[in-house]
């Protein structure tokens, strides 16, 4: 897909704008949560809707994620369409028993009558040296939980696009926001934000012949980095940003791999248990036989998240990328 | 003729008598909050305990003022600063006896220094080198929480614990005003009633959850009000009079020390600083509410009392202040060294004993490591 680019702006910008043309389009959508209203929330990406739209469209909640989703389910229910800020990923954890209990699963509990048009957007992931519970990478709790899209931009166009389709979407969306890009800037076309690929889409963002890095979110930048440094060494990298982890994109995924016959997938959260292992066993079903070694992966160490001052050994960087492009050499070689 | 025609004419049968559990009027917090500073309970406080609290608050503030330096010389990553609420803190530590446990927010780091644990170590999670610097046996000090009220369950299930074990220690845990409205604070309150256990609940109501105001975070007449619905008592105490704060901090402890079970207070103060120093609080308050409460400052307000009663001269205040100005330069002087780190200990305490896949990707970090020194020697030659 085409975008012209024309105007510099930030994720968190895009997002915002996002929020904007969604409540001016449709009065059923309402944001909430904490300090979301006066303050434009801790990251300011609700800046300005309340004053827009109204404390009712736009509302400071009490401190509580559970009674934040809780509240949301009801209204989703009587028609409205509730976008939900949780202020950190660690801190959506008390609203998992509205999560896993009833948003997840009120559709297939009520076959179909009731479904629940929630978006939760969640900042996650590290890198911002932000101190205990502030840089959890929380996205295989979401994926293991049926009735839930799990989505998660890595450009300004697909933080607009994205956010736009999750909201208009029927479904549940969690809506995992990279806090370490809210601040990265991009050329984004205004004209025609929503001119991405649809939730559940995967995109080629660097075309390569040699392997393939799986990737999204806030260790996209990281990957293309990657495939920069690893023309100096011969291998012509592809980067696939996956967007979107429920729904996933096989076709894109197992087409890409098998092109190059190689892959590395990316990402911050824990190895073990987490989403690579399920990205690793697919594309092993799918691709066995155009692979010319073992799918490998490049994760966050299986610890709790580390204090800000180590986060950096901790984080998938460049050099532990290359390290594993270059064992899918060592392996296709013997 | 309709079914209930039918069926004959209803008549209920009178409900049994009910009765109340207790009688909720000892239960009810005071109409104003408890004072006193400048009354004549003031009169009755002891005057060494009166100076103690003195010199922990000047500490406190200069603690306060010195962290937040910290944070612009970029050697504390964030700060939350409690200048303010140093009579909560510091009453909060001051009320316990030594096996007695605090239960802490992560702005309660004050507290946490008044009760003994080294100013360094408790800064340790703000600074960013580990989570907590501290032995929480070592002064029963539980680790700074950051999710809000989470550690409120555990002050409960502590004392419990004692109890069972007859064991007189009490727990005294902190929680923010915004903190109430979590689901945790209720449960933490319920249990607590339900089992008689001996833990005392500290609101300090500072006006805001980060930019949210009270009026936006609860409909109750006062927070202490949450108390009566448990079955516990709630007292409201001006959270900026330390004596006072003291006193009744040091009633429930007594009180549920005796069995008397736990007990609800809330202290009313004010957070003067921002939310943290990344936080902007223009977009959400006022100048002029803030020095209004500036001008109920809780190191003046027991200044005064002091001063006007002949319990401190000059020499009593100025020896306070470099006692604290001590404090800040040692406190300064032991920040601005770099905290010594060893990435290896990642891997140390996930697990009692250690995995055999942590103990791969210690390795593989070693070899990064060591490829990484390699490299700067090499481009040192
Ligand atoms: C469960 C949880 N939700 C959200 C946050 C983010 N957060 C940190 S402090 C804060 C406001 C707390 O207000 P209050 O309880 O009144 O304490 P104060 O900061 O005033 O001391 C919020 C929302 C958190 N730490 N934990």
């Amino acid at each position: 897909m085409t975008t012209v680019a024309v105007k510099p702006a930030t994720m968190a910008q895009a997002l915002t704008r996002a929020m904007r043309d969604a409540m001016a389009a449709d009065p059923a959508v309402h944001v909430m949560g904490e300090d979301v209203g006066t303050l434009g929330g801790v990251f300011r990406v609700t800046d300005g809707l309340a004053k827009e739209f109204g404390e009712d469209r736009c509302t400071d909640t009490p401190l509580a994620e559970a009674g934040i989703l809780g509240t949301a389910v009801g209204m989703a229910m009587y028609g409205l369409r509730p976008v939900v800020e949780m202020q950190f990923d660690a801190f959506a954890y008390p609203a998992f028993e509205q999560l896993i209990s009833h948003v997840s699963r009120m559709r297939n509990r009520t076959r179909g009558r009731m479904p629940l048009p929630i978006t939760v957007r969640v900042p996650y992931g590290g890198g911002i040296g932000g101190v205990e519970h502030h840089s959890d990478s929380s996205e295989a709790y979401y994926m293991a939980t049926p009735g839930l899209h799990v989505v998660t931009p890595a450009t300004v166009a697909d933080a607009y696009g994205l956010l736009r389709q999750a909201i208009a979407s029927d479904d549940p969306v969690v809506f995992l926001e990279p806090k370490r890009l809210y601040w990265a800037k991009d050329t984004w076309n205004p004209e025609h934000p929503t001119e991405v690929e649809p939730i559940g889409r995967a995109v080629v963002r660097r075309p390569g012949s040699s392997a393939t890095l799986i990737t999204y979110g806030p260790s996209l930048p990281v990957c293309l980095e990657a495939a920069e440094a690893a023309r100096a060494e011969g291998w012509d990298l592809e980067v696939v940003d996956l967007r979107s982890l429920v729904p996933f994109d096989d076709e894109t995924v197992c087409a890409a791999v098998r092109r190059t016959g190689r892959a590395v997938v990316v990402h911050e959260s824990t190895g073990f248990g987490g989403p690579g292992g399920e990205i690793a066993a697919r594309i092993t079903e799918r691709c066995f036989h155009h692979l010319e070694a073992p799918v490998l992966r490049v994760a966050g160490f299986d610890i709790p998240y580390p204090p800000p001052m180590l986060e950096r050994h901790h984080l998938p960087g460049v050099d532990r990328i290359l390290d594993a492009v270059a064992r899918l050499q060592w392996e296709a070689e013997g | 003729m309709t079914v209930m025609e039918q069926r004959g004419a209803y008549r209920p049968s009178p409900p049994p008598a009910w009765q109340p559990r207790m009688d909720p009027a000892p239960l009810l917090p005071d109409a104003e909050p408890y004072r006193v500073l400048g009354t004549e309970a003031a009169a009755k406080a002891d005057p060494d305990l009166l100076r103690r609290l003195y010199a922990q608050l000047v500490r406190g503030r200069r603690y306060n003022t010195q962290a937040t330096a910290l944070t612009k010389q970029g050697r504390l990553a964030v700060y939350p600063s409690s200048t303010g609420q140093e009579a909560c803190e510091v009453a909060a530590a001051l009320a316990l006896q030594e096996r007695d446990w605090l239960f802490p927010s992560y702005r309660d780091t004050l507290a946490v220094v008044a009760r003994g644990v080294d100013p360094v170590e408790a800064l340790t999670l703000l600074r960013g080198d580990w989570h907590t610097g501290y032995d929480p046996y070592a002064h029963r000090v539980a680790p700074l929480s950051t999710p809000l009220a989470t550690q409120l369950p555990h002050a409960v299930g502590l004392a419990h614990a004692a109890r069972l074990k007859g064991d007189d220690v009490v727990a005294l845990a902190m929680v923010g005003d915004g903190g109430t409205s979590e689901g945790d604070f209720h449960e933490a309150l319920n249990f607590a009633a339900v089992w008689q256990a001996p833990v005392v609940f500290l609101v300090q109501n500072n006006g805001f959850a980060i930019s949210v105001p009270l009026a936006k975070q609860t409909a109750a007449p006062s927070l202490a009000h949450k108390a009566v619905g448990y079955g516990m008592p709630g007292r409201l105490v001006d959270g900026n009079d330390a004596a006072a704060v003291h006193e009744v901090l040091g009633d429930a402890v007594r009180h549920a020390r005796a069995g008397g079970g736990p007990t609800l207070v809330e202290a009313v103060t004010y957070r003067i600083e921002a939310h943290t120093n990344a936080d902007d609080a223009t977009r959400y308050r006022g100048d002029a509410e803030v020095e209004a409460w500036r001008a109920h400052d809780p190191v003046q307000l027991l200044e005064r009392e002091l001063t006007t009663r002949g319990l401190l001269d000059e020499a009593g205040i100025e020896s306070a202040r470099q006692d604290a100005e001590a404090m800040a330069a040692d406190l300064r002087e032991r920040m601005n060294r770099d905290p010594e780190l060893d990435p290896m200990d990642l891997f140390d305490h996930v697990y009692a004993e250690t995995t055999a896949q942590l103990r791969e990707q210690r390795a593989l970090l070693r070899a990064e490591l060591e490829a990484e020194q390699n490299d700067q020697e090499g481009d040192l030659r």
